[in-house]
């Protein structure tokens, strides 16, 4: 039994629509009109529990849409969805005591409150058992390694370090479902790989089902096992990372540093994608030589150095899958 | 060299037209002020008349004027300072290649002119022009004695408008200096409030305040222009009271620069 | 925690969030009793120039002024969330955080800020103190709990007036300006005898937005007067009653207007 499932999921949204300049904006004062956007046309999928879904599309997409949908913020114009049982808009608040949801740079804490008596308070709004609360807490304040901060008020806090009270903070209720918006955008590299390990931790050792909607791909390729693909209010792709990957661009690569300077290679099924003094990056296809056979090949002929095989960036791969579907901004 | 800052009034001007629906809530909530303060001044007069020191038409003019050019009053300050300052981002202004002060300057009286003219034009649609028509002519709006009258109430506003925009700069600039929107707001709302005129008509204060209250740089935003509608200005003694609003932007225009320039000098950008 | 108690939670972090800023603290007290005594300047100068205002003197018009300045007062400290609704909720998105959580919005918006600014409280328990003490009031049990009762259902009346006010910003974010006809304008109409008002005027208020019930009634009941307007003397302490009822109005239109919000989106 999915612990999600959305059927044929539609929303279309109203815009007043405005004209530019000065002269448009005194007919808008006599006159409105109004533009139709469809923002989901059609979307299904399901999600087991304990999955780790990478949730991704172009701006304008409508991910944004079927977050809110899921979270029980909007009513969709058409379609079924079920979370746990419930459907979100209808049962808002017994849906949202279940699920933890984090906005990017958005924070759900007091401002101008310590984090700990922001935490406090969220156990009362959760109406959360205190005992529970409180072993609960101890443990995400350890894993997140929050001690330090819990006595400055949230202002103070630099961007990354807000993030993890604000993962901590979505936990605080023991939600079984996660959602994460943008969580690591705005952070230095550090902090972005310290999200992600207390994200794969979350899921991996709690069972909690995460949803990550992101543009960082860099997310993707460490925390997604499965990929959901949105463009233009519909689902493009919903399969496991190495088999989307491979379904939209079935090559690898092979990296190598030559002794000298880096030569040509003639080798059938092999290409050169970048050449950068005495470094090379080859496209290969596997199916048609092996990566080992490769290797071989480089190395009888050449005075090969270092050499690493590796996938294309993640990045390509999804521009390459949006260009295929002429899925690009809306 | 004027480029900058037309473009800026053109661009405010279209900002505030946008919110037309805002727009209408603001007419309506200034016909119901007016309405109200018309319905009390009649509750007063009806008992005794002949204290009052001006006409029962008189006041009720003052009053739709009143309401009409409600925006003359400095109580606001500009929301994109309120925002600036609130962010932080008040020291990029030194930044822009236009002299500080004449920029603010037109940005204010940009502001001033786009929220007042549409609902100076609705008010006296409503009052001079509707409400006669539908027979409260009693309660509207009374137009000017003569031609005379209505050119020199032109040459008022004008120097009204700015008057307001030059007091405008000056909260702006407090607000800057002092890193908080709220206090300059706090403080000259209330002031400009009762020494405009906007609260009661100014005659209506004790006699012995009088000189002072005509003389006070408040009394230019309203209560000049509106006497000169009403006819209690006239001739020489209106061209004179226009003087003094002039006077009184020229003043507060040299505050406001040193103004700017200090503020300017002394900005601190907050670290982030 | 049920909703009192977390409302009593949510009042304690407001304030102390507050007291972190104390000379912005100040300066709002300050300005906020300044800015409401102004009204009264004004009208204290018009009985200087007239002396009454249909029969009715000074004394007693402050001591309308008074009750119905309070409870406005009281409503205003304890909804700014609803106040603030539109820009700080509606427009940023951030309404949409108080949907995540498992209460009522109308609980969370109560509790956001108690505005703990208590100038224009003041100011109008001054103007009522200087009214009641020229009239020479006598404070019964009897007066005391009458002007309890009132001021509950003004306090009321004014919640759901304001509640009405916010619930707008689910349709428009701009249009705000209108409601507050109805928040300070029902402020200022009340603040004089409703028999200085003609016909139609004065039913408005005590039927559709019935500030007549909460204020005129009960203080002309207080004063001990006859009323004008011919109501019956025992009608005269009951009308308060009134004041709840359109509190209970206002957030089932809340209702609708949370609805509304679930359709569209921000």
């Amino acid at each position: 039994m999915a612990q999600v499932v959305v059927e044929d999921l539609r929303k279309t949204y109203r815009v007043a629509a405005r004209e530019p300049g000065a002269w448009g904006a005194i007919r808008g004062l006599a006159r409105r009109r109004w533009r139709e956007i469809e923002a989901l046309a059609g979307a299904s999928f399901a999600i087991g529990s304990g999955e780790l879904v990478g949730f991704i599309g172009p701006n304008g997409a409508g991910k944004s849409t079927t977050i809110k949908i899921l979270s029980g913020i909007l009513r969709p114009s058409a379609g079924a969805c079920e979370v746990d049982g419930l459907v979100p808009w209808r049962d808002r608040i017994r849906h949202v005591a279940r699920i933890g949801v984090v906005f990017g740079q958005r924070t759900q804490l007091w401002w101008d409150l310590p984090v700990i008596d922001g935490f406090d308070l969220l156990r009362d709004i959760y109406r959360v058992d205190p005992a529970r609360y409180r072993r609960t807490r101890d443990e995400l304040v350890g894993l997140m390694r929050l001690e330090p901060l819990l006595d400055q008020p949230v202002r103070q806090l630099s961007l990354g370090q807000r993030m993890r009270c604000e993962i901590a903070a979505a936990m605080l209720h023991e939600p079984r479902l996660l959602f994460l918006d943008e969580p690591t955008i705005g952070l230095d590299a550090p902090a972005k790989l310290a999200v992600r390990e207390l994200v794969g931790t979350l899921n991996r050792e709690r069972g909690v089902t995460v949803v990550l909607t992101t543009h960082d791909m860099q997310d993707i390729e460490a925390l997604a096992r499965r990929v959901i693909v949105i463009g233009k209010g519909v689902i493009l792709a919903d399969q496991p990372l190495d088999v989307f990957r491979a379904g939209v661009l079935a090559e690898r690569r092979v990296v190598a540093d030559f002794a000298g300077e880096a030569p040509r290679i003639a080798i059938s099924g092999v290409e050169e994608r970048a050449r950068d003094g005495r470094s090379l990056e080859l496209a290969f296809d596997p199916a048609r030589i092996a990566a080992p056979a490769l290797i071989a090949a480089i190395a009888a002929n050449h005075p090969l150095e270092d050499i690493r095989v590796v996938h294309p960036q993640i990045e390509e791969v999804i521009a390459r899958f949006y260009d295929l579907h002429g899925a690009g901004e809306a | 060299m004027l480029r900058p800052y037309l473009a800026i009034l053109s661009a405010r001007f279209q900002l505030v037209l946008q919110y037309r629906a805002a727009a209408l809530a603001g007419f309506a909530t200034q016909c119901w002020w007016g309405g109200m303060k018309v319905l009390i001044f009649s509750a007063f007069y009806a008992g005794a008349r002949g204290l009052a020191p001006m006409s029962f038409a008189h006041t009720v003019s003052y009053t739709w004027l009143g309401q009409a050019f409600l925006m003359f009053l400095p109580w606001y300050v500009d929301p994109e300072v309120a925002d600036m300052v609130r962010t932080g981002a008040v020291a990029y202004e030194r930044l822009r290649p236009v002299d500080g002060w004449a920029w603010w300057y037109a940005r204010a009286l940009a502001w001033t002119a786009a929220r007042v003219v549409p609902r100076a034009a609705l008010m006296f649609a409503m009052a001079a022009v509707f409400m006669p028509l539908v027979g409260l002519g009693r309660w509207g709006l009374r137009l000017p004695p003569d031609g005379l009258g209505a050119i020199l109430f032109c040459a008022a506003i004008l120097a009204a408008a700015l008057l307001s925009a030059s007091m405008t700069v000056i909260l702006n600039v407090v607000a800057a200096a002092s890193l908080t929107d709220r206090g300059a707001n706090a403080i000259a709302a209330p002031i400009a409030i009762v020494f405009s005129g906007s609260l009661v008509p100014l005659a209506f204060f004790p006699h012995a305040l009088t000189p002072f209250m005509r003389l006070q740089p408040f009394a230019g935003l309203m209560d000049t222009p509106f006497r000169v509608w009403n006819g209690e200005l006239v001739g020489a003694a209106a061209v004179g009271a226009i003087a003094l609003q002039l006077a009184w932007v020229l003043i507060l225009a040299v505050l406001g620069r040193r103004a700017v320039e200090a503020v300017m000098g002394r900005i601190q950008v907050q670290g982030g | 925690m049920n909703g009192l108690a977390l409302y009593l939670r949510y009042v304690g972090v407001s304030v102390r969030g507050q007291m972190q800023y104390p000379r912005t603290f100040l300066l709002l007290n300050a300005s906020q009793f300044f800015g409401s005594a102004i009204e009264i300047l004004g009208i204290s100068t018009l009985f200087g120039v007239f002396g009454h205002i249909r029969g009715w003197s000074l004394a007693q018009v402050a001591v309308f002024y008074g009750v119905v300045n309070a409870a406005f007062a009281l409503a205003d400290v304890a909804t700014r969330g609803f106040d603030v609704f539109g820009p700080q909720f509606v427009r940023t998105g951030a309404f949409d955080r108080l949907l995540l959580r498992p209460r009522t919005t109308a609980l969370q918006l109560l509790g956001f800020e108690l505005r703990v600014q208590f100038g224009r409280l003041l100011q109008a328990m001054i103007v009522f103190a200087f009214g009641a003490s020229a009239l020479r009031l006598s404070f019964t049990p009897a007066h005391v709990l009458l002007l309890a009762w009132a001021l509950a259902g003004g306090v009321a009346l004014f919640g759901g007036i304001l509640v009405l006010q916010a619930t707008l910003c689910f349709w428009t974010v701009d249009a705000l300006e209108v409601a507050n006809i109805l928040s300070f304008g029902g402020t200022q109409a009340g603040q004089y005898p409703l028999n200085i008002y003609a016909a139609w005027f004065r039913n408005l208020l005590i039927f559709i937005i019935p500030i007549g019930c909460v204020a005129y009634f009960p203080v002309v009941a207080l004063l001990g007067a006859r009323d004008p307007l011919g109501a019956p003397s025992w009608l005269l302490p009951l009308t308060p009653a009134v004041g709840f009822l359109f509190l209970a109005v206002a957030l089932r239109v809340w209702a609708l207007g949370l609805a509304k919000y679930a359709s569209t989106g921000s």
